[in-house]
C-alpha cells in the first residue's frame, strides 16, 4: 500500500511504460477499443432515445389515431365495400366501454384527406389553410404551445358554437403585420368571421405539427361545413400503464360492433398506433444499450486478457532485468506490486483514453447531426456507467496483473541472472 | 568478514546429481582483495552465488560480518543483499532503459533513500569511477569498460560490506581490463572487501590473495604480491 503512494514507484512504472512503447501501445489497444465501443454505442443509443423523446414531446407517448374505411367483408345484409362513417357518439361509447382510455378527441378537418382547404382572408390578404374542428380534449393528447396572451379552444367555445380560432405562427405572419397583435383580431374562414384567440407555436421537427394549421371549435366546424355528427378520426390517449396494443384492438372491435361490420373485418377501421411505434423505437434503443454493454464488456475483458498476456511475455523478456533488480535488493513483494501496478496503469490509461475519445466522438456526431431532422439529441453515457466501467477495469487490471506478477516472483534471481 | 565452513552444494538434474562444492572452508578478512580461480565448471560462480545469497548451500555454515546466513526468506535475502553486498557481473547487467545515474541509484531506491540524496550519492560514485559527464547516457551509448565502471559504481553506491565480482573483466580487452582492475584496486585501497572470480592469471595477480578451486574443493590458497594495474594504464 505504501508503495502505491510513493512517487518513486510511479517514476519507475512510467519509465518502464515509456521505455517499452510498442508493448505499451499493444497492451492498451484492446481495452481502449472495448471502452470506446461501449461509450460510443451506448451514447449513440441514448442519443437516439433522447432524439425521439424530443421529436415527440408534444404528443402523448401512448396515443393512437383511429379512422374509418371501407368494409372488406359482407356482414348482416350489408355488401362489402361499404364506407363507414365515425360519429360523435362513438367517442362516448368508447370512453364508457374501454376504461384504459384517458382522453379521446374527435376531430374533423378541412384541407387534408381530399377535402378543400379553407380559404382564409383578412382584408386584402388571403391564403389556403387546413382547418380543424377540435375539442379542448385534444390538448390533453397533443400539447399545443400557445403564445402568451392566447389560449386554445375551451368548453364554452364548444357549447356556444363560438366563432373563434387558434391560428399558426405562419398564418399570423402571412395575415398580420409584424407589430400587430393577432389576439382579438378577426379573420374570415370560408366567408365567416372568426376572432383569433390564440397563436400556436411551431414545435419544429415533429411530423404532427404544422405551423399553418387553424383550429376552431368542433361545434362551429360542423355548422360551417355541414358535417353533422360525423367525425373524421379520433385521436386517443391511453393511460400510461395501459397496453397500447390491447387498447387499440379493443377500440377497433368496439367501433366494428357499433358500425355493424364483420368482427374480423380488419379493413373497416384504420388506425395508427403511435404508442406501439414508440415502444418499438425504445425497445430498439434499449436493445442497443444492452448490446453495447455486452460488446463493450466482452471487448474490455478481451483487452484486459491481452494486457495480461503481453505483460506475461514482457515479464519473460525482462527476466534478466527483474533478476538484476532482485540482486540489487528488490523484494518479491516490490517486484509483484510493480507489475500489478503496471497492469493497472496500462488498463486505466487505455480506459480513460477510450472514454475521452468516445465522448469526443459522441460530441462530434452530435454537432454534425445537431439541429437537423434526424432524431438524435444529447448522446451521453450516464456518469455511473462510466464510473462502473472504470471500476470494472481497475478490478480486472489488478486480477490480470496478478498472473504475470506471480510469474515474475516465481523466477529465482539466480536463474534470472543466468539467462542469456 | 566472511566465514564459511564445510559448504556443500549439488545440482540435481533428473535422476543425476552433480556435486559441485564438496566441503569448502574459507574465510575472508575485512579489506581483503581475493581472486577465486579454477577451471571452467569448477564451481567458482556457484560459490560466489552462495556468498551473494542468490543461491543456498545444501549444508555447511556461512556467516557474513558475524550474521549467520541461513534459511532466509526471499524478502530477507533481498534486504541482506541490498545492505551487505554489491554485485559486479561479467555482462554488466545494467538496465538498458535507465541512464547511467539511474542505474547507479537503483540499489539506493530499494533502500528507500529519498530521491535527492539518491541522485547526489549516485553522482558521487559515478564521479569516483570517472564517468560523471556520462551520467545521463544510456548503457547503449557507453563502451564495455564504461559500462563495467557504471556497474562498479552501482555496486558501490549502497556502501556494501563486500563486493562480489564474477569475471568482471571477462568481456573486456586487456587494456580495459586493467582499467577496471585499477579501479577495483583503488576501491580496495580504501578498505573495501572484494572477491573477484577470474580465469586470467594476470588479473588474479592484481589481487592480494588467490584461492584455487578444483573439483569442488580449495586446492590452493595463497597470499601474493599485488601487481598494480595502474602501471598498465595510461
Ligand atoms: N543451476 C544449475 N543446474 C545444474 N547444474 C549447474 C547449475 N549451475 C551450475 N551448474 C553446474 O555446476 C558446475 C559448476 O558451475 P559454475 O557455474 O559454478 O562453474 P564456474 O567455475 O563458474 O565455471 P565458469 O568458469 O565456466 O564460469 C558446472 O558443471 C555447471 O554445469
Ligand atoms: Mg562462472
Amino acid at each position: 500500500m505504501k508503495q502505491l503512494f510513493d512517487r518513486d514507484t510511479w517514476i519507475e512504472i512510467f519509465q518502464s511504460i515509456r521505455k517499452n512503447r510498442l508493448r505499451t501501445f499493444l497492451t492498451m489497444i484492446g481495452v481502449f477499443i472495448g471502452i470506446y465501443i461501449y461509450i460510443g454505442l451506448s451514447g449513440a443509443a441514448n442519443g437516439l432515445q433522447n432524439g425521439f423523446e424530443r421529436e415527440f414531446k408534444t404528443i402523448a407517448r401512448n396515443s393512437m389515431f383511429v379512422w374509418a374505411q371501407q368494409t372488406s367483408m359482407p356482414y348482416s345484409g350489408f355488401k362489402t365495400g361499404r364506407q363507414i362513417q365515425l360519429k360523435l357518439s362513438d367517442a362516448e361509447t368508447l370512453k364508457k366501454q374501454i376504461p384504459e382510455i384517458e382522453a379521446i378527441a374527435p376531430r374533423n378537418v378541412q384541407g387534408i384527406f381530399g377535402s378543400n382547404p379553407g380559404v382564409i382572408t383578412r382584408g386584402l390578404k388571403s391564403g389556403n389553410y387546413s382547418v380543424f374542428g377540435d375539442f379542448p380534449e385534444f390538448t390533453k393528447i397533443a400539447t399545443k404551445r400557445i403564445y402568451d396572451g392566447g389560449r386554445f379552444i375551451n368548453d364554452e367555445d364548444i357549447e356556444q358554437e363560438r366563432k373563434v380560432c387558434v391560428i399558426g405562427e405562419r398564418t399570423q405572419k402571412e395575415l398580420f403585420d409584424d407589430e400587430e397583435n393577432p389576439i382579438g383580431g378577426y379573420i374570415e374562414i370560408d366567408g365567416v368571421n372568426f376572432q383569433v384567440v390564440g397563436v400556436h407555436k411551431f414545435a419544429g421537427g415533429g411530423p404532427f405539427d404544422n405551423d399553418s394549421d387553424i383550429f376552431i371549435p368542433f361545434t362551429t366546424f360542423r355548422k360551417l361545413y355541414n358535417t353533422g355528427e360525423n367525425v373524421s378520426w379520433f385521436t386517443i390517449a391511453a393511460y400510461d400503464d395501459a397496453n397500447v396494443i390491447e387498447v387499440e384492438k379493443d377500440i377497433k372491435a368496439t367501433l366494428r360492433r357499433i358500425h355493424q361490420t364483420h368482427p374480423q373485418d380488419e379493413k373497416a377501421i384504420g388506425s395508427f398506433n403511435l404508442g406501439e411505434m414508440f415502444n418499438k423505437i425504445f425497445g430498439f434503443s434499449d436493445g442497443l444499450i444492452f448490446l453495447s454493454l455486452v460488446v463493450g464488456i466482452a471487448t474490455i475483458l478481451a483487452g484486459v486478457i491481452g494486457i495480461g498476456n503481453i505483460l506475461l511475455i514482457s515479464v519473460k523478456e525482462r527476466t534478466k532485468e527483474l533478476g538484476v533488480r532482485r540482486a540489487l535488493g528488490a523484494t518479491p513483494g516490490e517486484v509483484r506490486n510493480q507489475i500489478i501496478i503496471e497492469a493497472l496503469v496500462l488498463t486505466l490509461l487505455a480506459g480513460i483514453i477510450g472514454i475521452i475519445l468516445g465522448a469526443a466522438t459522441l460530441k462530434l456526431i452530435d454537432s454534425l447531426t445537431g439541429g437537423g431532422d434526424f432524431p438524435y439529441t444529447n448522446p451521453t453515457v450516464p456518469i455511473p456507467y462510466v464510473l462502473g466501467s472504470l471500476m470494472l477495469m481497475i478490478i480486472l487490471g489488478i486480477l490480470i496483473g496478478l498472473i504475470p506478477a506471480q510469474r515474475a516472483v516465481s523466477i529465482r534471481p539466480i536463474d534470472a541472472l543466468r539467462e542469456e | 568478514m566472511i566465514e564459511i565452513k564445510d559448504l556443500h552444494k549439488s545440482y540435481r538434474m533428473g535422476s543425476n546429481s552433480l556435486h559441485v562444492l564438496k566441503g569448502i572452508n574459507f574465510s575472508v578478512e575485512d579489506g581483503e582483495l581475493v581472486a577465486i580461480m579454477g577451471s571452467s565448471g569448477s564451481g567458482k560462480s556457484t560459490l560466489l552465488n552462495i556468498l551473494g545469497m542468490l543461491d543456498v548451500a545444501d549444508s555447511g555454515s556461512y556467516h557474513l560480518d558475524g550474521v549467520p546466513i541461513k534459511d532466509l526468506s526471499e524478502t530477507k535475502a533481498a534486504q541482506y543483499r541490498n545492505k551487505f553486498l554489491g554485485f559486479i557481473f561479467q555482462s554488466f547487467n545494467l538496465i538498458n532503459y535507465k541512464n547511467a545515474i539511474e542505474n547507479v541509484a537503483l540499489p539506493l531506491y530499494y533502500q528507500r533513500i529519498g530521491r535527492k540524496e539518491r541522485q547526489e550519492k549516485a553522482l558521487k560514485y559515478l564521479e569516483r569511477v570517472g564517468l560523471k559527464q556520462w551520467a545521463t547516457h544510456l548503457p547503449s551509448e557507453l563502451s564495455g569498460g564504461q559500462k563495467q565502471r557504471v556497474a562498479i559504481a552501482r555496486a558501490m553506491a549502497a556502501e556494501p560490506k563486500v563486493l562480489l565480482a564474477d569475471e568482471p573483466t571477462g568481456a573486456l580487452d586487456s587494456t580495459t581490463s586493467y582499467e577496471v582492475m585499477d579501479l577495483i584496486q583503488k576501491i580496495n585501497d580504501e578498505g573495501n572487501t572484494i572477491l573477484v572470480v577470474t580465469h586470467e592469471e594476470d588479473i588474479a595477480h592484481m589481487c592480494k590473495r588467490i584461492v584455487h578451486l578444483k573439483d569442488g574443493v580449495i586446492v590452493e590458497d595463497k597470499m601474493v604480491e599485488q601487481v598494480r594495474a595502474a602501471q598498465y594504464v595510461q
